[in-house]
């Protein structure tokens, strides 16, 4: 809404010398956030409204040219040239004399042009920089201001445009009567209520035939009608430069007064053609298969939520939100219905998001207007159009009003000192209810409070506690810290995944959240199968991007993403990781949406929560290129497989769980270097190389290795037992063990903790090797055990056995053979 | 050598003399004197030192004197050997010293050679900064409360006082799950786990949901349609906007610094009556002190905790919460949104691991 400081002071007694600062405190005190403060350009020099005396039309150049004898209050009228023609002898327009500067470094000289001393000019709106208008040159009308007088004022270049953000709740602030209100009351200063003014008795026959079909949506639907109008009447320039400071296009008188009205009393209206409309005029629901051309000029078909104002031609307006082609005003207009109502809220809410049409009337209705001004901004808008368009009213308004009793809401007047925190005296709460115009019935503690008709949206304590708060100032209240009673801290979820991702960013990851979306040529590149559960996909109604409408399944696609986004920025060594929600599993049934009175039943809740899909928490890496980098210790090391399965070991060391390990193959992983991580016997995830195909598909660099795992899906951790430390000395033996190639490395390392049994304190694999010392389709895996004893010191003799009883478990488990 | 009964005869003990002993400590200091390294020194050692050398040679002797005789010189042959000793000890001390500077000059190296060899890694500042803001409201005692990004749609709007026709359930902001009828949404606000706290929960309620939340928006410098909130929502008997204040003055010194503290501007939320939009004086602003608009807080309205199952005649409640991005923006003066969203490794390394 934006609001001219010039209009404001006509309505407040602004305190004398109140600055713009001051002003913008006031409006961010009562809630109305200021956007923007808006200054019209800047103007030096000598600019005066002029009357032209004479006009000479000059011919024989390129373009007709005139020369204008204009009286700028001077004893003798300047002669100055115009190539504009919307003027007439007698006209007032705005002069620029020699000496002014224009906006744009725009400097005004006495000089020669079509052989012709031109001394002044005479301007547009654009060359004075308050609108765009270059047409021609600005009128300001033919009466009403002095020749001579300075323009300045005239134009509004000495005022100020506050730009403001109303909330949805505050219809009544998308009007200068309802800022003037506010801001009065802010400032404890007098105000004048545009609306307080009595409609003439107009009498004589109904000025139309008029039915309401829907009362619920339409309490109130008034109209008066005008004959006469002249519709070359130009908008007086007070009325036009008004419009164009507040944002509105300037169009023809009648539809200027209409919008002029609406913004000074906040009651949106409509002109009809009366010539053009047909039979008597009913407020109902669009029936099947209507449709309405809007004044936007576009086809719309209806529904039957869509609440129309139809003649007997059928719609002619769509209630509240816009009028129809039909009949609108035109250039030979000069019969006019004046159309004002009440609408509910709600439905023009919804009408505007069907027809995406954000229309300012409907800002307005959406909000809530003021049911009791309908027949007075009628009676605004007729007498400026007899004042200014030689209009007469004919016949009596018809004023349909069915509304009921305005709620009385009950408030204990302790009520807003207590939701506060701060002392409010019964009289001042009276006060600030009574300064917003509600009626108060005060019997001590208990009030009886009647909200004004145009605040619509204070229905219970609740917003008038609000109102007290908000009228006495938020500054008011003090800054006290509630005693909490003690908290439990994280929960163990909280901290594991706190952990996850400070252990991951430890071990040189770096973390990279994706947007959760995706689509399913992404798990086509990927090669997940048809059947595959990350198929099973949650969309959206409307994703941002129809690629992408699903909710991701595998934080991969994301992660690749990222990954990709950084290699094309010319990033080598990537290590990245991700954690956070997957979607998976489909929906599992359709949420009710319970009534809000109560709470829902337990069944109903049950319902509801079941039906929000489990949402398990995942954690991912990528990473390619070196990762320990080329330096001058050497040569880096490449990512393989192994630091994919190394990411997961530090999760679950992290989260406080035994990690397993087997040959997996799932897609999107190489099937020969995918491992399958497992704790207990649940697959929790899975880690190592992309397959070839994955690679190429999304351009990723060869070996790129991903892991990903469902840290939900990890049980939680034991509470850690304290084990014995021995003091007695280990020691240390080797064991080489043959096995063939498919023997993998994690049966033979069970087999030899197994065999090796409790003396065994730690394992540790320290070389495979293949080759000509070993029979071919075979590996040797050479093991350093380390065994000890609690309470004693080993022999030899009892190493020796433990060696070899690890060897012979492994031999009788894996086939190993001890290498000579 | 004398026999240990063999009659005491004085030149047969010569060995005794003081200028005897007197000429051997001198060799001795000589010989090791004359040691140019470690080796030569060992190899000197045996001669003054060793068993056949002088000043042990003469102690043997002792036995040969008259025991009048014995105290004397065995004084004077204590103080040879100590003499001896102590040269020796001396010189190995000082060339051992010297072997050191040596080889520890050798073994020198370049120690502003870059030792970048581990990979550096690094959290998110949106999951720091989230976890820093959780932690200031753990140790007042509140608890973190989570809940699904996927979400009722009751419990995003209707729940909230948000009405079927509010302007915010429509598909130019919220994102709906297909199909029509799932009554599901991505979350618009982190407030849908408030009001699962308060379905789940008996008063006292403290509890602050940290989370990611969803609106229709384009990206752009200042706008990311995936984003992230903190909202704290109290519900107790006799909570006052006060104690509203309070916590947000507390969290805003927290975070910005003992100078901080907020500003309120009343604002509509269907959520909270009154409500109220917060600023924070932001003192170590890139552009200089200022206030910054922050996040929006009330009183919780009472139309929700009915809707919750909590009796409004017997508690009030407060509500607030704030944007994560918006907080990381200012506070590390963070320009482009698409810096925080794009996981440009460079971004994010930047802020390292942090506590």
């Amino acid at each position: 809404m934006k609001v001219p400081v010039s209009w404001l002071s006509e309505l407040v007694d602004l305190p004398a010398g109140i600055t713009v600062e001051e002003l913008d405190a006031a409006f961010i005190r009562l809630g109305l956030e200021v956007d923007a403060v808006v200054r019209p350009p800047v103007t030096t020099g000598p600019l005066v409204v002029g009357r032209v005396l004479e006009i000479e039309e000059l011919t024989g150049f390129k373009k007709p040219i005139r020369y204008c004898q204009v009286d700028v209050g001077e004893e003798s009228p300047r002669g100055i040239v115009c190539g504009a023609r919307n003027f007439a002898v007698g006209d007032l327009v705005v002069a620029a004399l020699p000496g002014a500067v224009l906006p744009g470094d725009f400097a005004i000289a006495a000089r020669t042009t079509y052989d012709h001393v031109s001394d002044g000019m005479i301007c547009s709106v654009r060359e004075l920089g308050i609108g765009e208008d270059h047409a021609g040159i600005l009128v300001l009308g033919r009466d009403g201001y002095t020749p001579g007088t300075p323009a300045a004022g005239v134009l509004g270049l000495d005022d100020v445009v506050f730009d403001l953000e109303v909330t949805p709740d505050r219809g009544y602030a998308m009007s200068l009567r309802g800022i003037a209100r506010d801001l009065a009351a802010a400032l404890a200063v007098d105000w004048r209520d545009p609306a307080a003014l009595t409609p003439p008795a107009w009498s004589g026959e109904p000025a139309w035939q008029v039915t309401v079909a829907d009362p619920e949506r339409c309490d109130r639907f008034s109209v008066v009608a005008l004959e006469g109008l002249d519709p070359a009447a130009p908008s007086p320039w007070e009325l036009r430069r008004r419009l164009t400071q507040c944002g509105v296009r300037s169009i023809s008188l009648a539809v200027d007064v209409t919008n002029y009205v609406m913004l000074e009393l906040g009651q949106p209206m409509h002109a009809f053609d009366r010539d053009r409309l047909t039979g008597p005029v009913e407020v109902r629901l669009a029936r099947a298969g209507e449709r309405l051309t809007t004044l936007d000029g576009v086809d719309r078909a209806l529904t039957d939520d869509d609440l129309l104002i139809a003649d007997g031609s059928g719609p002619i307006g769509l209630a509240g939100v816009m009028g129809g082609a039909s009949t609108e005003i035109g250039d030979g207009t000069t019969s006019v219905l004046l159309e004002a109502a009440h609408w509910a809220p709600t439905g023009i809410s919804r009408g505007v998001r069907r027809h995406k049409l954000p229309s300012e009337a409907a800002k307005r209705f959406e909000r809530g207007t003021d049911p009791e001004v309908t027949v007075v901004a009628l009676a605004r808008a007729a007498a400026l159009l007899v004042e200014h368009g030689g209009a007469r009213v004919v016949g009596a308004p018809v004023d349909l009003d069915v509304r009921g009793p305005r709620p009385v809401i009950a408030l204990d007047a302790a009520l807003p000192g207590r939701i506060a925190g701060v002392d409010y005296p019964v009289s001042q709460v009276v006060d600030v209810l009574r300064a917003l115009g509600a009626t108060v019935d005060a019997g001590g503690e208990r009030l009886a409070v009647t909200p004004p008709s145009w605040r619509g949206d204070l229905t219970d304590p609740a917003d008038l506690v609000e109102e007290v708060v908000r009228s006495v100032g938020l500054d008011e209240i003090p800054s006290v810290l509630p005693s909490v009673p003690p908290g439990r801290g994280l929960t163990e979820r909280q901290r594991r995944r706190r952990s996850i991702g400070r252990a991951l960013a430890e071990a040189g990851y770096v973390e990279a959240p994706a947007y959760p979306f995706l689509g399913t040529t992404v798990l086509d590149d990927l090669g997940i199968p048809d059947d595959d559960e990350r198929r099973t996909l949650i969309t959206l109604r409307n994703p941002l991007s129809e690629e992408a409408p699903a909710l991701r399944t595998t934080l991969l696609p994301g992660l690749l993403a990222s990954l990709a986004r950084n290699l094309a920025r010319g990033q080598r060594d990537v290590a990245l990781f991700e954690h956070g929600s997957v979607f998976p599993g489909g929906l599992t049934g359709t949420a009710p949406v319970p009534g809000v009175d109560r709470r829902p039943d337990d069944e109903t809740l049950a319902a509801l929560l079941g039906a929000v899909p489990e949402q398990p928490w995942h954690v991912a890496v990528a990473l390619t290129g070196n990762r320990e980098p080329r330096g001058w210790w050497g040569p880096g090391r490449q990512v393989d497989w192994a630091d994919a399965v190394q990411a997961a070991r530090v999760v679950a060391a992290t989260a406080g769980v035994e990690l397993t390990v087997r040959a997996g193959d799932l897609a999107p992983w190489h099937p020969g270097r995918c491992a399958q991580l497992l704790v207990g016997d649940r697959v929790v995830g899975h880690a190592g190389e992309l397959h070839p195909r994955v690679v190429a598909a999304l351009e990723l660099p060869p070996r790129t290795c991903v892991m990903e795992l469902d840290v939900d899906g990890l049980p939680p951790a034991p509470v850690q037992t304290g084990p014995h430390v021995s003091t007695f000395p280990p020691v240390l033996v080797d064991l080489a063990l043959v096995v063939p190639d498919d023997v993998p490395a994690a049966a033979v390392d069970a087999a030899v903790r197994e065999g090796a049994g409790e003396l065994l304190e730690s394992l540790r694999l320290f070389d495979v090797y293949t080759g000509s010392s070993v029979a071919a389709g075979s590996k040797s895996l050479a093991y350093a055990l380390t065994l000890r004893a609690p309470d004693r010191t080993l022999t030899g003799e009892e190493a020796n056995a433990a060696r070899d009883a690890a060897a012979a478990l492994a031999a009788e488990r894996t086939g190993a053979v001890v290498r000579g | 050598m004398s026999g240990a009964n063999d009659p005491y005869d004085p030149k047969q003990v010569a060995a005794l003399s003081a200028e005897a002993l007197d000429a051997a400590v001198q060799a001795a200091i000589e010989a090791f004197a004359g040691a140019g390294d470690l080796e030569a020194l060992a190899a000197v050692r045996p001669a003054h030192l060793g068993d056949r050398a002088p000043v042990l040679l003469a102690r043997r002797e002792l036995g040969a004197l008259p025991p009048a005789a014995r105290s004397d010189a065995g004084k004077r042959v204590n103080a040879a050997r100590v003499a001896v000793t102590e040269a020796y000890a001396e010189r190995l001390a000082a060339l051992e010293a010297e072997r050191d500077e040596r080889v520890l000059a050798e073994e020198r190296v370049d120690v502003t050679l870059p030792w970048d060899r581990a990979p550096r890694g690094a959290r998110h500042p949106l999951t720091t900064l989230t976890d820093r803001i959780a932690d200031v409201f753990v140790a007042m005692g509140y608890e973190v409360a989570d809940g699904p990004e996927l979400e009722a749609e009751w419990l995003n709007f209707d729940a909230l006082n948000t009405g079927p026709d509010h302007p915010a359930r429509s598909l130019a902001d919220t994102f709906f799950v297909a199909p029509e009828d799932s009554g599901l949404v991505l979350r618009t606000h982190t407030s849908p786990v408030q009001a699962r706290t308060m379905l789940e929960r008996t008063p006292p309620i403290y509890v602050v949901a940290p989370g990611r939340v969803y609106r229709t928006d384009e990206l752009d410098a200042t706008h990311t349609p995936v984003f992230h909130q903190v909202e704290g929502l109290a519900v107790d008997r006799g909570l006052t906007m006060a104690h509203l204040r309070g916590t947000l003055d507390h969290l805003a010194r927290s975070l910005f610094g003992a100078d901080a503290q907020t500003r309120w501007r009343p604002h509509f939320f269907p959520f909270t009556e009154p409500s109220a939009e917060f600023d924070v004086w932001f003192p170590e602003h890139r552009d200089g002190p200022q206030w910054v608009e922050w996040g929006g807080c009330g009183m919780v309205n009472p139309r929700v905790l009915t809707a919750c199952g909590i009796d409004p005649e017997v508690y009030t409640g407060f509500a607030f919460g704030m944007g994560i991005e918006r907080a990381l923006q200012f506070r590390s003066g963070v320009g482009d949104m698409h810096d925080i969203v794009e996981g440009d490794v460079r971004f994010t390394t930047a802020f390292g691991v942090e506590q």
